[in-house]
Parts: C-alpha cells; structure tokens; sequence
C-alpha cells in the first residue's frame, strides 16, 4: 500500500477517480482521438450543451504537438495527462468538493498556500468560453477551474463547472520531483519508463518529419467531412435521434489535431492562422448547435 | 428615536483582485444613497477576495412620512362634490381643511420600516454592481454576477434583512478564510454566527483581515516594497503574509528583465535588489495564510520558480545558437500586416529611415528578437530581449541600447529612448508603422484603433520634441491625412500632456509646426511673456490689424513709402516698427518682451489715425504697414489666436 505522502502516480490517479465516483460522477475513459484537451471530447464539448444534469469525470491525454521537447526539458510534455471533471450543473459546494480531492490525494492544505487566482479560459477553435480560475498551489498551477458559459457558440443552459488537473504536475508536486520524467508511476517504474520514448518519437515526427502536404491533404478532407454531414443534418426534415453528429464532431477533433501538428511543424503563418481557425471554430459551432437541435428532438 | 446599525456581507467566490475597489466604490454609492431617507450613513465598505461587506449607521426604524396637501373643491361648491372629495381621500367632509378659499387635505403617507426598504432594494443594488467580466449563473435565463454568491449576511441592530439571490438568502453568519476559518469535524467550512459589534473581530479569529488599509501596512511592512504589487496580495488573500525565498545565483547571468518577469508577472513575487541595484538571488512571495512553519510552501515556491528559470535558460542558450544577425532574414516569415507585409520589409525601410550608422545597424537588429524563443515566451520583453543578445554578441553599446529601448516611451508616463541612436529608430519604426497603416487606410477613428496608433504617434510627437533629433513633421509626413493626425497630437501633447493654453498652442502652430522643438520653445516664451501688462493688448491690436486687413482683401504690392506717412502716431509706429525689427534678436522672451513694448504707439495708432482714407495712395501705404508689422512680427506665434478679455 503506499503511503499518503508519497502517492504513485497511478494512485493519484486512482484516488482522484474513485474521490469524484463518489461523488455522482460517472467515469469515463479516455476518448480514442488525438485531442488538444479534455474539453474538446464529447464528454464534455457535447454533454455540456443542453438542459440535462450530468457528471463525469475521465483522465485524457491530450497532445500539444508544439510543447514537446524530445523529452529533454523537466515540464514541458507533447503528451500529458488530464483528469477533467464536469459538474453539470456546478454544487455550491463546487470549491470545497474540489479542495477536498486536494486533501484525498494527501495534500494537507493546512500546510500550504492555495489560491484561485482569476483566469479566464477561451477556445477560439471551439466557440467556447468560461470565466474562472487557475488553481495556485504554493505558487505552481495546478488545475484550471472553468465555470463554463458557452461551447460551440451556443449559450449553456446550466453552467457547469469544468475541473481540469494536471496529473503530472500535481504528481511531481506531491513527490517533490523537479522532472516529471522523475515522477514514480508505480512501484518499480517511472514516468521516464512509460512515456518517454513517445516524446522523443512523436517530438521527432512533429517537428521533422509530419509531411506538411499530407497533414493540410488530410486537415482538407475531415474538413469536408464534417461539413457534408453538418450539411446533410440541416438538410433534414425532421431531425432524427439516429444522423450521425458524432461522427462529424470526430471529424472536427481530426481537423483541430492537423491543424497543430500543422501549426508545430511551422506550416501555417500568423496570416493563415485566424484564418485556419476559423475554419475549424466553422465546424464546431455547427455541430453544437446541431446537436441542441438534434437533443431536443430527443426530449420531446 | 433609537438607530441602528446595518451590516451586509455578500459572500462570494474568488473575485479578481483588480475588480474589487471599483465594484466596491459603486456599492458603497449605492447604499449610501438607498440609506439617505433612514438617516444612515455608511462607515465601512470593505472588500476582500471572497466578500463584500458594508457597515452603516444611525439608520431610523423607518423613514420619514410623506405629507401631500391634495386640493378639493371651492369652499362655494355644493355639498355632495365636497363630501365626494373625501370619500375619495378616505376621510369624511369634517376632516378636510380650508386654505385660500379652497377645501383640502393633508395627505400622510407613512414612511416605510427600514427592513422593508432594504430587503426590497438591496438585491438589486448588489446585482447592479458593474464588473467587467461577467458569468451566468446559474444558467441561461439567471442572473449575472462575477462569481457565484456563496452566502449572503444582512443584520439590521440584531435582525436578519430577509431577502434572497438566486435562492441565496440572508442569514446572521458568515464564513471565515477558506483554510483558517472554522471547519467542521469533516473539515467543510463552518458558518459563524455574528453581530454587527463582533463582526470584524469575530472575521479576524477566523483567519480575515476585513480592512484593505490593514492588510497593505501589513504587507508593506513585511515585504519592504510598495508597488502595484502590493495592491493585488491585498485583494488576492484575505490573510496576506510574506516570505522569502532564494534561488540559485547561477541564475543571474540570464537578463534581469526575464527574471524578474518571471517573478513579477508570472509568479507574483517582489524581486529583491541589492543596494548596488543589483538583482539578488532572492524573491518575496505572498502566502495567502499565517505561516510556513515547516517550510513547505516556502520550498514549493522555490522548486517552481526554479523550473521557470530552467525554461528561461534553455530558450536563452537555444536562441545563442544564432545571432540576431543571422536572424533577419528570418524576418521574411514574420507577418507584420497581411496587406503590408513582413517584418525583413519593415526592417529594410527603418533602416532606410536612419541616419547614421549605429541607429542603421540597431535598425537591421531590432526585429530579430521577435525570431527568438525567449520573445516567443515573454513577448513583453520584445526590444529589450534583443538589446541584452545584442550585447552579448558583441554589438556596440550603443546599438545595443537602441535596440533596447526601440518600443519607449510605452506610455504617457514612459520616458523616450536615452540614446539618439534609440530615439532614431524608435522614430523610425513607429513612423513607418503609421505611414504604412495610413496607406491601408487604416486610420483611427473614434475608439478605433486596433494597431495603437494614437500611441505611436504620440511617440513620434514625444521624441521629436524631447528628444536630440531634429526632423521636421511634414518631412515624415508624406501625407496630408497623416499630417493632419500628427498635428491632432501635437495639440493633445502641448495642451494636455504639458499644460499649455489652447489659444497659445493654436497662436504658436499656427506660425509654424514643422520643428516641435521650437513650438516648445515658444509656448514657454508666450506663456512667460502673457502675464505682463502689454501682451494681451498687442495681441488685441494684432488681431484688429488681420481683420483690417481681410477686410481690406489686402495684397502687399509695394514696400512702405516713409515720405507718405503722417507725422504723428503713424510715423511713430513705422519709427517704433523699424526699431524693434532692427532689434529683434536674442531667444523667444525677449522677441516677444520687445515686440509687446510696441503698445503705446500701436494704441496711439488706432486712436489717432484712420486707415481708411480716401487717398488710395496713403490707404494702400498704411495696410502695408500694418501687414509688415504682422508678418514680421508673426514668427513666434500668430496673436491673433490668441483670446483676449477684450
């Protein structure tokens, strides 16, 4: 059994999950498509819309392709960890929930300096914002705290409040480790072990090797894919509980990702970028509202 | 009558620390003006990150009555209509009153109880406060506020206010600091009870000091700085205490600037100089509680600010492998405006715009940092990045420090560049930057200006006039619509920046506002001269000699022919003219000392001597005169804008 002041980082994981199951969260997997951040997976971009409660909470790893470093810098990851909770609609009690997950993982917050100090979250990509807080643990940001307000373009009928920890972060604080490649993932095993051939790897094909014309061939072809079926949703007489709007909603997510493997590779000028954004912002507005349409069908 | 006293506490989640003191000025406003008919007045208006709290005093049981005198029939008028007047008013006929031949009555409407006013208006004041950024909460159709309110206290003497936010209603308790206040056996926090006497005491035990005032002595004194800093830890923690911290010297070979945004920006910590003014390898952090015994959150800040400076030195040492030299061509991929062009293009027109080697050569540069990896991070420190590589790189200081200081002023409040080199490509660049924008047609108007142009040509006006070049407007102005906008600053920097009267501004442009240098030297020299006895009379005189002339559609034709002048005030002006003329040298003062003293026999003039006579020959001579005295005189300024009593 480990000890409370030295949580594996699969126990931090563990605890964390089981200390929101407990509390009316489903848990959830992480979803099978490269995503920037937990928001962007269904289970939180989609579940949010709409007048329905819901709480989940899932670990996702999330790729941003121009973080890497070959797994040469102490902090800086292509691929990190997300535990991402959604509270639909936000508990008053949404801060001393999420203090209490702080002190299940073991961190006496007797001892420490926590503030919420005011950051305001924005996804141009995704038509969506919220107001909130990063979470400063004895001056390190822990998880960022979003009261969400609008996804997709779409206004939110309960505003639900979004937890986003990061793992390895919070792991390396817990463990006093100045690297997360450092950070003991379980007994006998470190991060270094589990993750870093990925970083190198995916670093080298990101920054030298991604083929600049096959990622815009691709980013062209999701492109109109979920357009086709953004367009054959309108096209409908009678919205129907069966037209595939996830499917165009994975077609966005494979869009966003070309567009940062893209934007890593140093294929897109600051002229295209608003542009190319844009263009994907295009698509998933038109699926959240869409699938508000689509949802209501449902009720009714 | 007995008063008492209100105490309202909203109690909310975390609040941006900057957007406390305007919101509680409003609240205090609005309460003071909502407690005016009670008698009450407001004697604390307090905030913190997590409440809103006002106290006020000698608020009556209820407010004043109202008595209104309604008016009724004739005293003459029949029976039937004077009772049907007080039927209406409620009373019978023998209640009515008699005033001026008039029946009427004296309507009293009792004032209403103290507690009903507050709870009917309170919720709406506290959910008119203005913030910038707001949330919905709890969903669509909700109300609007910055954060979610938690809880919400409102005593009158002892008795609770009832009323209710989003299903939030009032109580007598409050909460104290989220991890020094009482906590339940599960550790939730606890409410606690108070009255308006205990308030603040009761507050303090559980880990809040209320008084904003208190927490800034508090942190001025353990900190040793007072700064802007120090106002945001006094609305980010509701028990401010701090500490220090150290950091690996090795550190300090970075630039200073990185470190301490890094510090400043970044962490929030106080960056610590020595007294040589040297940055020390220490910080002050603020904790948002009362200690550190075990040095935990002491050593957790340490470990973070730590792996900051480790990024720091691994852009820095990634961005050494090529110089800013190197990195101009670079430039070519760096969008300055898609319908302008890239950076290498800006590059090569500053430098064009240049006139000596060191501000050529720190022109070449300047951009380059924007390629490096440390101004990808910390794009604030664009130019000063660049200045700190540059010298390391082995440019001269002074191409070093004009590449530093490319961007200043900043601000109104920001210097110039120190150097020549500096203000020459500082000039420079923003010229070109308002040239090109013009050429768009991106051209400011009303609130719009996307690219900060009024700034950049607020910087042009300010190194022009304060600084060692020397350029006239209209040689950088290459166009009318620009011109015309520089000149639209100008006006702003002599009246608004440094004070000057706008009749004097206008008199001192309007004889000429090509070298900004000189405009200052002669608004300094008008606005001398103005308090003297005979300046504002000759300014009149000047300004009656234009008007003759316009009148007169004068063109001048000939010199002044002294054989037709008067003997007389005429030729007393002309004698008096030709030796101030003749005189007329020295600086700005004494020009405008010597040309005032004409006043006499201008005066003298004007009494004495009719301009136009009927002799065209005589007529034609004295408007010559006079539109000789004004265009020679009219170099400094132009008096006829200046307004005068008379």
């Amino acid at each position: 059994m480990p000890t409370p002041d030295h949580l594996y980082y699969q126990d931090v994981v563990l605890t964390l999950k089981r200390y929101w199951a407990d509390r009316g969260c489903i848990i959830q997997e992480p979803f099978d498509a490269e995503v920037g951040a937990g928001t962007m997976c269904p289970e939180t971009f989609l579940r949010v819309l709409g007048a329905k409660p819901y709480r989940v909470a899932y670990v996702q790893p999330s790729r941003r392709p121009a973080d890497g470093r070959y797994g040469d810098n102490p902090n800086r990851l292509y691929k990190h960890q997300q535990l991402q909770v959604i509270l639909k609609p936000s508990p008053a009690d949404v801060l001393d929930l999420y203090l209490g997950s702080l002190e299940a993982i073991g961190i006496d917050l007797d001892k420490h300096d926590i503030k919420f100090e005011e950051d305001n979250w924005e996804s141009p990509t995704l038509g969506a914002w919220g107001v909130g807080w990063q979470v400063m643990l004895d001056g390190l940001e822990i998880t960022q705290f979003t009261y969400f307000q609008q996804c997709g373009g779409v206004d939110l009928d309960l505003i639900p409040a979004e937890l986003t920890y990061g793992l390895e972060r919070l792991t390396a604080f817990i463990q006093n480790k100045d690297s997360v490649y450092d950070i003991d993932w379980a007994p006998g095993f470190q991060y270094r072990d589990v993750r870093y051939n990925d970083e190198l790897q995916l670093s080298v094909y990101n920054f030298e090797m991604a083929d600049v014309a096959t990622l815009w061939e691709s980013f062209r072809l999701h492109e109109a894919e979920a357009q086709r079926l953004i367009e054959g949703f309108k096209a409908l007489e009678m919205p129907s509980r069966r037209y595939p709007l996830l499917a165009a909603h994975e077609q966005v997510l494979k869009c966003s990702n070309c567009f940062n493997l893209l934007d890593a590779r140093g294929a897109i000028s600051v002229t295209e970028r608003v542009g190319v954004i844009q263009r994907v912002r295009r698509l998933a507005v038109g699926v959240a509202q869409a699938w508000v349409v689509q949802q209501q069908e449902v009720v009714a | 009558m007995a008063t008492h006293q209100l105490l309202l506490e909203v109690g909310v989640e975390e609040v941006p620390d900057w957007m406390l003191v305007p919101a509680m000025d409003h609240l205090r406003g609005q309460v003071a003006e909502l407690l005016k008919p009670l008698g009450g007045e407001v004697t604390l208006a307090e905030a913190t990150t997590r409440r809103l709290a006002i106290i006020a005093s000698g608020l009556g049981e209820r407010e004043q009555d109202q008595t209104q005198i309604v008016k009724g029939p004739p005293l003459a008028a029949p029976a039937p209509a004077v009772e049907g007047f007080a039927r209406k008013q409620g009373v019978t006929a023998a209640d009515l009153g008699q005033e001026s031949g008039y029946y009427q009555f004296t309507k009293v409407t009792p004032g209403r109880a103290a507690t009903e006013i507050l709870s009917e208006k309170l919720p709406a004041i506290i959910m008119g406060i203005p913030w910038p950024k707001t949330m919905l909460w709890p969903g669509k159709g909700g109300a609007r506020f910055i954060r979610p309110i938690r809880w919400l206290m409102c005593l009158l003497g002892d008795a609770v206010v009832p009323f209710a936010i989003n299903g939030v209603s009032t109580g007598s308790q409050t909460f104290g600091h989220r991890q020094l206040g009482a906590r339940t056996a599960d550790r939730k926090p606890q409410a606690v009870p108070v009255t308006i006497e205990n308030y603040e005491a009761v507050l303090e035990a559980n880990g809040v000091i209320l008084r904003a005032a208190k927490r800034r002595a508090k942190l001025v004194e353990e900190v040793g700085q007072d700064n802007s800093l120090v106002d945001l830890h006094v609305y980010l923690n509701e028990w401010p205490a701090a500490f220090r911290g150290t950091f690996d010297p090795a550190y300090l070979d970075l630039p200073e600037e990185v470190l301490v945004t890094v510090m400043r920006y970044h962490q929030k910590y106080f960056a610590v100089h020595g007294e040589d003014g040297k940055l020390k390898p220490e910080f002050i952090a603020v904790m948002n509680r009362k200690d550190d015994p075990d040095g935990l959150i002491r050593h957790g800040n340490e470990r973070v600010l730590r792996a900051r400076f480790n990024d720091a030195r691994f852009f820095y040492e990634v961005d050494q492998k090529r110089t800013l030299a190197d990195r101009v061509e670079d430039l070519k991929a760096v969008t300055f405006h898609k319908e302008i062009g890239n950076y290498y293009e800006k590059t090569l027109r500053i430098v064009a715009l240049c006139d000596d080697a060191a501000s050529q050569r720190a022109a070449l540069l300047a951009k380059s940092d924007l390629t490096t990896e440390m101004v990808k991070e910390f794009t604030e420190l664009q130019g000063m990045v660049g200045g700190r590589y540059a010298a390391v790189q082995g440019e001269s200081p002074e191409v070093s420090q004009a590449i530093y200081e490319q961007y200043r002023p900043l601000s109104m409040d920001d210097a110039i560049p120190a150097s020549r080199a500096g203000q020459m490509v500082a000039l420079a660049d923003k010229i070109d930057t308002l040239r090109e924008m013009f050429r768009i047609g991106q051209i400011p108007s009303g609130s719009k200006d996307p690219f900060a142009l009024r700034r950049a040509a607020q910087g042009v006006i300010r190194i022009l006039a304060e600084g060692e070049l020397s350029f006239g407007l209209s040689q950088l102005a290459d166009d009318e619509k620009l011109r015309e906008f520089l000149l639209d600053r100008v006006r702003y920097y002599f009246r608004d920046v440094k004070g000057f009267a706008y009749d004097a501004v206008n008199a001192v442009l309007a004889a000429g506002a090509d070298d900004l240098k000189d405009v200052a030297l002669r608004l300094a020299a008008i606005q001398a001269v103005r308090q003297t006895a005979d300046f504002e009379p000759v300014a009149a005189a000047f300004k009656r000699i234009k008007n003759i002339l316009s009148k007169a559609e004068f063109a001048p034709s000939q010199a002044i022919d002294p054989a037709l002048l008067e003997a007389g005030p005429e030729a007393d002006l002309h004698a008096a003219f030709v030796a101030v003329k003749v005189a007329l040298s020295g600086d700005y003062g004494a020009q405008l000392t010597a040309i005032a003293s004409l006043r006499p026999v201008v005066d003298a003039f004007f009494n004495g001597v009719m301009v136009n006579v009927d002799n065209a020959a005589v007529r034609q001579n004295r408007l010559t005169l006079l539109h000789s005295i004004l265009s020679e005189f009219s170099s400094v300024a132009d008096f006829s804008e200046i307004v005068t009593a008379n």
